[in-house]
């Protein structure tokens, strides 16, 4: 293990500066999502055009390093992504931090390929995980129109 | 036996945890366990095995005995007046949550309130929020003040005439302060209202004397007074035990089971109902007598010291915050470092060996109220050194670093 593939510099840099934070007015999907074993807790907001574009998204909430790094990297990345290709990046981020080695999607160009693998050093802290995940199990729930709050833990 | 190199009693310090000698500073979370009381265990179940309470044989007969002996160093440990004044259970939560249901079921209605305070632990707000869920009672918190204590006037301030008990931690898991608990029991009893001590925090630091505290209720939790999981102790005063309803039924808890009615066993079986962490109750007498031998004064002493080094050395160390000023504390020190998240905090530390917890210590009351999401915890048992603090402050320091601090 070390720690330095886990706080690398665009983490904490993001972390410390978490790009997208804050409501804004006019959004049309959003969804809460907390770690009620630490007490993170993340609220994603967006807007959807009518060809299902993500025109605008923000967060609020509160947290360590790598949980504002994941929801201000990712806000970041899908800006401006149809939904179906948010969904698809969604996938393949939770499965690149649960198993895979790399990430596969085709929507991503390669420099975005490498600031979402920052995140993965989380593979080899398995109790933090769940903060690198937080906000993209949350963006789902949204864009999902769920109403009930994400959990981390059942 | 000299509490400086105690260490040794304890095999998990025996070896290297991920290529690091271990710094464990979580013994307010749970505490590690001396030989003996692991020996023990493994003893009981190689050569002594057997349910206790029912059957005639021969291990059966000793198998209780032994159980029964851990009853006794209980209540002589706590200075209890009677032993049947003990109850085993799973854990301190198991022993408020029978308070709180049996209480609740027999003295609680509409209105009635029980007063708790700001600094308590889940486990001692969850068991009354189902009672006011369940009997629309109403839950009241007395305040803490800006040096993280509840004083006696904060208490007082929020007794009503329809306070029908008080509930309250002897020793905060966060801020570390300790409630002035025999004048709290006192001013209550004055206005015949009865008193549960939860005293997680409390039994593994400080001289217990019930008789002398005079509480109606204290919860004990074993596993951090050195003691394996899954037991812990309620006291009660026997006219409670006796005028409760029981808590759990089942086996061991009868008298007579009948088609048309039941009656109950005496105490203390009545709150025993099925079999019970035999073996945790017997290796729990070795942490008892583990306990006796260094001496309760002994440990205050040395945790007094831990305590008074580790506040200087984090003092002294920039951007450590550190949460709560109580006059009279225990070997608790939560903190916060300005620019970095606490589970940020925990797992840079942890990389050095040195274990310590991270997030809302199961009080988010508190955490609320401290207008904090989560806070740093690192807290003290008999087997820390001053080498253990001189190593998480360089540790503290490291994370600096990582954080450009």
């Amino acid at each position: 293990m070390d720690l330095k593939d886990l706080y690398q510099e665009i983490i904490l840099d993001h972390g410390k500066n978490p790009r997208n934070l804050g409501k804004f007015d006019n959004y049309n999907k959003d969804a809460k999502g907390n770690n009620p074993l630490c007490g993170d807790n993340v609220h994603v907001y967006l807007r959807l055009n009518e060809n299902k574009k993500v025109e605008d998204i923000a967060f609020e909430g509160h947290g360590c390093a790598i949980s504002m790094a994941s929801a201000s990297i990712m806000t970041d990345m899908v800006r401006g992504k149809e939904e179906k290709e948010v969904k698809e990046i969604v996938t393949d981020f939770l499965g690149m931090i649960k198993e895979k080695d790399s990430l596969e999607t085709n929507i991503l160009k390669d420099d975005e390929k490498t600031k979402l693998m920052s995140l993965s050093g989380v593979k080899q802290y398995p109790m933090r995980v769940k903060c690198a995940t937080l906000s993209w199990h949350t963006l789902t729930s949204a864009l999902d129109n769920l109403d009930q709050i994400v959990k981390t833990e059942e | 036996m000299n509490i400086h190199d105690i260490k040794k009693e304890f095999p998990i310090f025996d070896d290297k945890i991920q290529n690091n000698d271990l710094v464990y500073l979580d013994s307010a979370n749970s505490s590690q366990k001396p030989r003996i009381v692991v020996d023990r265990i493994y003893d009981f179940y190689t050569k002594e095995f057997s349910n206790v309470g029912r059957s005639v044989h021969y291990l059966a007969v000793a198998a209780t005995n032994l159980y029964e002996q851990t009853r006794v160093s209980v209540q002589k440990y706590i200075n209890a007046k009677d032993k049947d004044e003990i109850v085993f259970t799973k854990g301190a939560t198991e022993a408020i949550n029978l308070v709180a249901n049996t209480f609740g079921q027999k003295y609680l209605s509409e209105g009635d309130e029980v007063l708790l305070t700001e600094l308590e632990h889940h486990s001692n707000y969850v068991p009354w929020h189902f009672l006011r869920k369940a009997k629309n009672i109403k839950i009241e918190f007395a305040e803490i003040n800006d040096d993280g204590e509840v004083t006696l006037e904060a208490i007082e301030k929020k007794i009503t005439n329809k306070t029908k008990i008080i509930s309250v931690s002897h020793l905060s898991n966060v801020t570390g302060a300790i409630l002035p608990i025999k004048d709290i029991v006192q001013l209550a009893h004055s206005k015949n209202i009865p008193v549960l001590i939860d005293g997680c925090q409390g039994a593994p630091h400080l001289k217990l004397d019930m008789q002398d505290i005079d509480c109606d209720f204290y919860a004990i939790s074993g596993h951090k007074m050195y003691g394996p999981t899954g037991i812990g102790v309620l006291y009660a005063k026997k006219k409670w035990l006796e005028d409760l309803p029981p808590y759990q039924g089942g086996g061991g808890m009868i008298n007579e089971v009948k088609k048309e009615g039941i009656t109950y066993g005496e105490l203390p079986n009545k709150y025993e109902a099925g079999t019970m962490a035999t073996a945790q109750v017997i290796a729990f007498n070795e942490s008892i007598k583990f306990m006796e031998k260094i001496g309760i004064q002994n440990i205050e002493k040395h945790e007094k010291e831990l305590l008074d080094y580790g506040l200087e050395k984090l003092r002294k160390n920039n951007s450590v915050n550190i949460i709560g000023n109580p006059k009279e504390k225990g070997g608790v020190i939560s903190f916060t470092i300005e620019g970095v998240h606490p589970h940020d905090i925990a797992t840079i530390l942890d990389e050095d060996g040195v274990a310590i917890r991270a997030g809302h210590h199961c009080c988010q009351i508190l955490h609320d109220k401290l207008n904090l999401p989560a806070t740093a915890r690192a807290s003290f048992g008999v087997y820390n050194t001053k080498d253990d603090i001189d190593k998480l402050d360089e540790a503290i320091n490291k994370c600096k670093k990582i954080f450009n601090l």
